[in-house]
C-alpha cells in the first residue's frame, strides 16, 4: 500500500495513503463520562457532607451576615450562616444555619448558642478577636439527645459551658446588688467560679442567683459555708483604727462573691449540687452566728429623733440585737404632741444562751411565743428604750434597750401586738436639757449694766490716773530728793569716824565702867549689907578672921 | 445559488497541513504522501467530539458557579466569592465597569459559547442552509473569544500571587476556579474540534 501512494497514479493527483485505523471506538466520550463523574462526585459529597439546618433567634442579627458567619464550637468552625430574616412580627431575627454533617449532635436540646461580639467590661473583655474577623456564632452543647432544629440564641455568652467541671450552688438574696453574669466567686480571694444566671424570685421578695464553682474548689463549698457580697470597700474604722476591706479592685468596680466557711468546729461535708444559700451583704454578717427568725417590736419616743436613720442598730446591753425598719410620725390629741413611732426588727437568737435560758423560763410559766410577758417582767425591773448617740460627730442616733435603775412606772400591755417597749429620754436628751438649762440662767444675768457700770468705773479710773500723774508724781518727786538728802546726812552721821559716833563709843565706854562699879558695890554690898547703915568698914588688916567671915556671910545670904 | 461542485465530488481531498491535494479514494485511513498527516474529508467525528466536549464543559460549568472561586481574607475577615457573588459584590460597592467586564468574561461568554456551539451543530447536522455565511461568522467569532475566556482565571491567579501578606490580606484560589479553568479549556477544545466546512455542507438548494 505504501508503494503504491508514493507513485502519483490515476491522473495527475497523488494517491493517500491508507492506514489502519488505530482506535475502534472513539475515546472522546470519556471527557464528558468524566465530567459528569466529577459533578456527580461533588453533589454526592455536598449532600454527605450537608448537615441540619437549624434556625436561631436573636433579638438582633448584629454583626451576622448571611453566607459568611461562622458558628464555632471551641473556635471550630461546624457551620455557617445561610440566611438572616426578620420574625413576621418584627421581634426578633431568624438565623438559618446549615451545620455541618458532623455536627449533627449539636442540634440537639439543650445546645445553646450566642453571637461572640466584642464586649469591654468590668469585669473584663471578651472576644476582642471579634473585632476584626467579625462576629460569629458561638455554641455550648447539651446533655441531650432529642433532635431540634428551632432555638432561641441567648443574647449574652453563658459563664458556664457545659463542659466545665464543677458544681453550681443557689444563693437566696435581698437584691442583686452590683452582681452580674460572670461576676467572680471567691474562696480566700482566689477566683473559684462566676455567677451563672439570676433570677427575680416569683413573688419578688429577692433574688435567686446561680453560682459555678469550678472544680476542684467546688469541695470547699461546704453545708456549713456562708456566701457573701465582696462587692465594694468594707471600710471599718475600730480600736485598731482605720481599717479598709476589699476582695479585689476587679470585685470593688464590678462585684464580686465571696465565701469562706466559719472558723471553729463546722459541718465540713461537701455541699451538694444546687445547695442553697443565703446571700450576706458583707462578710461580718455572713459569719455572725444565724439570727434566727425575727421578731417586730415598736417603740414611742417623745422627742426629736434627728440623727434615727432606717437601719440604725437596736442594741440589747450592748449586744447588736436588731435595726430600725421604719420610723413614722403619729399625733396624740390629749397631750398635742407630735410622738414617733420607731419600728424595728429583733433577732433574739443573737443574745445567745441567755434567750434560750429565758425561753426555758418562759416556757416553762405558760408564756406566749412572742415572750410579752417575759418581756413585761422585764419591763418592770426597768427595761426602756432609749434613742443614744452613737457618734458624737455625726450625731447618729441608735436605740439602746437597757434596764434604767431609776425609770419611772409604765404601763405595759401583754396583748398589744407588735410588742411595745416603753421608751426613756436619752442621757444625751437630759444633758441637752441640763445645758439649756445652764444657759438660761446664765442669760439672765444683766451682762449689759454690768458691762456699763464697768465701762463707766473704767473711766473714772482713768481720770484719777491722769490726776495722779500729771500732780502727785512731781511731788513725790521733790520728796524722795528730800529724803535723799536726809539719809546722806543720816549716812554721814553713822559713818565710823563722824563725832557722833566717836562720842557714842566714849559713852558706851563710861557706861561700862559704870557697870562695873555697880557691880562691885553690889558684891560689896551683899557680903556687907550692913554698910548700908552702918557705912564702910576699913579694911582688915590680918587676913585670919577671913576664914569665918564667908561662912557667916553665906549664912547670912541666905534669908 | 449556483451549484459549485465540492472536492468531494470531484474525486479530491486536500491535505490540511501541507495543502496537498490528492485524489479521493475514500478507503478507510488516508495519509497525505508529502507530509505524512492524515487526511480527511472533512474533521474525523467532528459531530461527537464537539458534542462531547460540549456536554463536558458544560457539566463542569455548574461547579464552576457553584463553588467559590476565590477566597479574600483581609485582617481575619474570610470572604469566599463564587463568580456571580464577585460580580455583584462588584457591582455593589461600586465598580460597575469591573462588575460588567467580569460578568461578560466570566458568565457571558461561556454561555454564548455553548449556545453558539449548540446552535451550530444542529444546525449544520441537520444540514441546513439557513444563514450559512452568519453561522461561519459566528464560529470565527467564537474562536476568537476563546483566547480571551480565562479572564478569570488569570485574576486569580496573579491576585493570589500578589496579595499575600498573611492576616492582613491573602487572596487564594479555591476549587470552583479549577473547574471554570477546565470549561474553559474545553470549549475551546469543542470550537477546534468542530469543522466550519460543516456548515456549508448538505443540501445547496437555494430558497
Amino acid at each position: 500500500m505504501t508503494d503504491e501512494s508514493t507513485t502519483p497514479g490515476g491522473g495527475e493527483l497523488p494517491q493517500p495513503v491508507v492506514r489502519h485505523r488505530r482506535v475502534g471506538v472513539s475515546l472522546i466520550w470519556l471527557v464528558p463520562i468524566l465530567a459528569a463523574a466529577v459533578g456527580v462526585s461533588l453533589m454526592v459529597h455536598a449532600w454527605l457532607q450537608a448537615g441540619p439546618v437549624i434556625s436561631i433567634s436573636f433579638k438582633t442579627a448584629e454583626g451576622l451576615t448571611a453566607n459568611k458567619t461562622p458558628v464555632k464550637y471551641k473556635s471550630v468552625v461546624i457551620g455557617k450562616v445561610q440566611q438572616i430574616r426578620l420574625s413576621h412580627d418584627h421581634s426578633h431575627v431568624e438565623v438559618k444555619v446549615d451545620l455541618d454533617k458532623s455536627a449533627e449532635s449539636f442540634a440537639t436540646a439543650g445546645t445553646r448558642f450566642w453571637v461572640v461580639r466584642p464586649r469591654i467590661g468590668l469585669g473584663g473583655v471578651s472576644g476582642i478577636g471579634t473585632l476584626l474577623s467579625g462576629a460569629y456564632i458561638g455554641v455550648d452543647v447539651g446533655d441531650s439527645h432529642k433532635p431540634q432544629h428551632a432555638f432561641k440564641g441567648l443574647e449574652s455568652p453563658p459563664s458556664v459551658t457545659h463542659d466545665a467541671s464543677g458544681r453550681s450552688f443557689i444563693l437566696h438574696a435581698d437584691d442583686l446588688g452590683s452582681l452580674d453574669i460572670g461576676s467572680p466567686v471567691y474562696f480566700r480571694r482566689i477566683q473559684v467560679g462566676r455567677v451563672a444566671s439570676y433570677r427575680l424570685d416569683k413573688d419578688g421578695q429577692g433574688v435567686t442567683l446561680q453560682v459555678f464553682v469550678d472544680s476542684p474548689y467546688d469541695r470547699f463549698v461546704t453545708v456549713s459555708s456562708r456566701f457573701w457580697n465582696a462587692s465594694g470597700v468594707d471600710v471599718s474604722l475600730g480600736a485598731n483604727g482605720l481599717k479598709l476591706d476589699t476582695q479585689s479592685l476587679a470585685t470593688v468596680l464590678a462585684g464580686g462573691v465571696a465565701f469562706q466557711n466559719p472558723q471553729g468546729p463546722h459541718d465540713s461535708t461537701p455541699a451538694k449540687e444546687d445547695a442553697s444559700y443565703r446571700l450576706f451583704s458583707d462578710e461580718a454578717t455572713a459569719m455572725a452566728p444565724p439570727n434566727g427568725p425575727p421578731h417586730y417590736i415598736r417603740m414611742r419616743f417623745d422627742q426629736s429623733l434627728r440623727g434615727l436613720a432606717v437601719g440604725a442598730p437596736v442594741e440589747f446591753l450592748g449586744v447588736d440585737f436588731g435595726k430600725v425598719v421604719s420610723i413614722r410620725m403619729d399625733y396624740d390629741e390629749k397631750t398635742q404632741r407630735f410622738p414617733l413611732i420607731v419600728g424595728a426588727v429583733v433577732y433574739p437568737d443573737r443574745l445567745g444562751r441567755a434567750h434560750d435560758k429565758l425561753v426555758a423560763l418562759a416556757k416553762a410559766r405558760g408564756d406566749n411565743a412572742d415572750l410579752s410577758h417575759m418581756v413585761g417582767m422585764l419591763v418592770a425591773h426597768g427595761l426602756r428604750a432609749q434613742a443614744r448617740t452613737g457618734n458624737l460627730l455625726t450625731g447618729q442616733l441608735y436605740i439602746a434597750l437597757d434596764f434604767l435603775p431609776h425609770a419611772a412606772k409604765v404601763k405595759y400591755n401583754p396583748d398589744a401586738r407588735p410588742l411595745e417597749i416603753p421608751t426613756a429620754p436619752g442621757s444625751f436628751d437630759k444633758l441637752q436639757e441640763q445645758l439649756a438649762e445652764i444657759v438660761t440662767k446664765i442669760q439672765k444675768v444683766p451682762f449689759d449694766s454690768i458691762g456699763k457700770h464697768l465701762d463707766s468705773t473704767l473711766a473714772d479710773l482713768d481720770r484719777t490716773l491722769k490726776q495722779v500723774n500729771g500732780k502727785v508724781l512731781p511731788q513725790v518727786n521733790d520728796t524722795l530728793q528730800g529724803a535723799q538728802h536726809t539719809l546722806g546726812s543720816a549716812n554721814n552721821m553713822l559713818a565710823g569716824d563722824s563725832p557722833l559716833q566717836q562720842n557714842l563709843s566714849a559713852t558706851l565706854d563710861e557706861l561700862r565702867r559704870m557697870a562695873r562699879s555697880l557691880r562691885v558695890l553690889s558684891d560689896y554690898l551683899g557680903v556687907h549689907p550692913e554698910s548700908l547703915i552702918r557705912g564702910r568698914r576699913a579694911d582688915p588688916k590680918v587676913v585670919q578672921p577671913a576664914p569665918a567671915a564667908p561662912s557667916n556671910a553665906s549664912q547670912g545670904s541666905k534669908p | 445559488m449556483s451549484a459549485l461542485p465540492r472536492a468531494g465530488e470531484l474525486g479530491l481531498i486536500g491535505c490540511h497541513v501541507c495543502g496537498l491535494v490528492c485524489r479521493d479514494t475514500a478507503s478507510g485511513d488516508m495519509a497525505c504522501p508529502r507530509c505524512g498527516s492524515s487526511l480527511h474529508r472533512r474533521k474525523s467525528a467532528s459531530y461527537m467530539r464537539t458534542w462531547a466536549l460540549l456536554i463536558a464543559a458544560f457539566i463542569l460549568y455548574i461547579p464552576a458557579n457553584v463553588l467559590p472561586i476565590m477566597r479574600t481574607a483581609s485582617l481575619g475577615d474570610i470572604d469566599d466569592n463564587t463568580i456571580i457573588s464577585g460580580v455583584m459584590e462588584l457591582w455593589a460597592k461600586g465598580s460597575p465597569d469591573l462588575a460588567v467586564i467580569v460578568f461578560t468574561a466570566s458568565i457571558l461568554v461561556p454561555l454564548t459559547k455553548f449556545l453558539v456551539l449548540g446552535t451550530l451543530l444542529i444546525s449544520a447536522r441537520r444540514g441546513s442552509n439557513w444563514a450559512r455565511p452568519q453561522r461561519a461568522r459566528l464560529y470565527r467569532l467564537v474562536e476568537f473569544v476563546g483566547y480571551w475566556s480565562m479572564l478569570d482565571v488569570f485574576v486569580v491567579a496573579l491576585m493570589t500571587a500578589l496579595v499575600q501578606f498573611g492576616f492582613f490580606s491573602l487572596v487564594a484560589p479555591l476549587p470552583g476556579v479549577i473547574y471554570f479553568g477546565l470549561t474553559v479549556v474545553l470549549t475551546m477544545l469543542a470550537s477546534m474540534s468542530f469543522d466550519p466546512r460543516l456548515i456549508w455542507d448538505g443540501k445547496d438548494d437555494d430558497d
